[in-house]
């Protein structure tokens, strides 16, 4: 293989990374890189540098050192269409007066529509029912619960076909079967797709079962590679200082029985 | 009278227009400040003894920058750096009152409003205004998408910072070009009640907008003429009606 042919199959590589906010180190000494069509779970404590990563990685964090490429070019240069990105759901302002469609179009436009055209509504229809939410469509989100919002803003991510979708837990905050249906919906986006996946977590078992690769942080790089390695025990400890209710689930991980 | 629901028609159609991003951004307070920090460009204008107005416009859209620049910056909230600019420009414009050294009653005007006082030239400038607005138009919808969440509009590469600068430039002139038809006191209301009424009955942003609009205008006209009719104050018969309709809107509409 040649170095172009290489770099083509990398979607996202870190070298390096270092991010300072002020005196806070955010993160630390960072190397990694994500090949084309990986699934790659993000897990680490509270203040790991997850959604710092995850920002870098979108343009609006800047580095304090080191060298981030996104499919070959600096974030900020990436074409935008390229990348979905599932924000938590958390973070909604419910008083904004918004209807689904709209919010699903505004991924589509990268702007808030005044009036929406009949080709961008089917569009809006057509990805909010392949994620089952076309109940939703004509209904303001300030009401939905989790789980519908979760469905929106994937849907939105989806509506322009990225090669690279980010999201941040997108599981906290909804029931076990909207968890399940969500990594349905992932899975089956990648498969038709090819694109790559980053999703931070704090959901290890979730990470084992659904990811091809995690990356545990703490600021520095704890492990990277397939769930069996990365998860490992010496990891989980290195990163969160014990291995909780994982322990049990890392002592499965040899059995093979990755869904 | 006519000049003054000319001057009244435009304000509404610019607060109506402004209010939804100030609402919904979280900077109702902003328009208070800022028609305080009016205040002080309207006292140094009276000082140097040139039409108030063309210092404040300058005046105020300073000082809108100087609280984005602070609440970009800084670790303080928004209504944080508004008070500190709010208090700053006020005690200016007293001391520019106070070196001033005859009595200036043309000062009372600018705090309370009034129908006579609007110009030709108060005109022109809500006109020039309009048209300004009307130029940015295309912005509206990332300034909207921004609105709704600014995290996501800038992993888009939506301008977020220099759109937070310019829409405070652009309110600032809003407020400033209003203060003579309503007063100081009361011109922040114009930029908050509508789209806060709208907002009860608005199942989109740009229905918010519509509906800010036509509340404003309503107001303005009723207002105006109560005001012309009753020998009221107008900035208070207009912002009366505002608040009345608000009322009505919160109690009897279904809040979507």
């Amino acid at each position: 293989m040649n170095a172009a042919e290489s770099t083509a199959r990398i979607a996202v590589e870190v070298k390096e990374l270092t991010v300072r906010f002020g005196d806070h180190l955010a993160l630390e000494n960072v190397s990694l890189s994500v090949p084309h069509g990986a699934f790659v779970a993000i897990v680490g404590p509270n203040g790991a540098g997850k959604s710092t990563l995850l920002k870098v990685l979108l343009g609006l964090v800047t580095p304090t050192a080191g060298e981030v490429r996104v499919f070959g070019s600096p974030p900020n240069r990436v074409d935008p269409q390229k990348v979905g990105y599932v924000p938590q759901f958390k973070t909604l302002d419910r008083t904004f007066p918004a209807l689904a469609e709209e919010l699903v179009v505004s991924g589509l436009r990268r702007s808030w529509p005044v009036r929406i055209a009949k080709e961008e509504y089917e569009a809006a229809r057509r990805v909010l029912e392949r994620v089952g939410a076309g109940h939703l469509l004509g209904r303001t989100v300030s009401r939905f619960s989790g789980g519908e919002l979760q469905r929106v803003y994937l849907a939105r991510a989806f509506v322009r076909r990225p090669d690279l979708v980010m999201l941040d837990e997108p599981a906290t905050g909804i029931d076990m079967l909207g968890e399940a249906d969500m990594y349905r919906l992932l899975e089956d986006y990648q498969k038709e797709t090819g694109a790559t996946l980053l999703m931070i977590t704090h959901d290890w078992e979730a990470a084992y079962h659904h990811a091809t690769h995690v990356v545990v942080l703490n600021r520095r790089l704890v492990g990277f590679g397939p769930p069996e390695r990365a998860l490992s025990e010496r990891c989980l400890r290195e990163a969160f200082g014990h291995v909780g209710h994982a322990h049990g689930i890392s002592l499965s991980f040899g059995g093979g029985d990755r869904a | 009278m006519q000049r003054a629901l000319l001057a009244g028609l435009a304000m509404a159609l610019l607060a109506g227009y402004y209010g939804p991003f100030v609402v919904q951004r979280g900077l109702s307070f902003l328009g208070s400040g800022l028609a305080h920090a009016a205040f002080g460009g309207v006292a140094l204008g009276l000082l140097l003894g040139v039409e108030p107005l063309w210092v404040a416009f300058p005046f105020t859209a300073g000082v809108a920058l100087g609280i984005t620049w602070v609440q970009g910056r800084t670790h303080i909230r928004g209504d944080t750096a508004v008070g500190i600019f709010f208090a700053f420009s006020m005690a200016l414009g007293i001391l520019f009152l106070s070196l001033k050294r005859e009595y200036t009653a043309e000062a009372f005007t600018y705090l309370f409003g009034s129908i006579l006082a609007v110009s030709p030239a108060d005109l022109w400038a809500s006109s020039v205004l309009l048209a300004l607005t009307a130029l940015t138009l295309p912005l509206w919808g990332r300034w909207a998408y921004a609105t709704f969440d600014r995290e996501l509009a800038a992993a888009d590469r939506v301008p977020v910072i220099l759109d937070d600068y310019l829409l405070a430039v652009l309110v600032a002139l809003v407020v400033v070009v209003a203060i003579k038809l309503v007063g100081l006191l009361l011109v922040a209301a114009f930029l908050v009640i509508p789209a806060a009424a709208a907002r009860q009955w608005s199942r989109t942003f740009s229905g918010m907008v519509v509906g800010a609009v036509i509340v404003g205008g309503l107001s303005v006209v009723a207002g105006l003429m109560a005001s012309y009719s009753y020998n009221l104050p107008s900035g208070a018969a207009v912002v009366l009606l505002q608040a009345l309709i608000f009322t009505v809107s919160a109690l009897f509409m279904r809040r979507i």
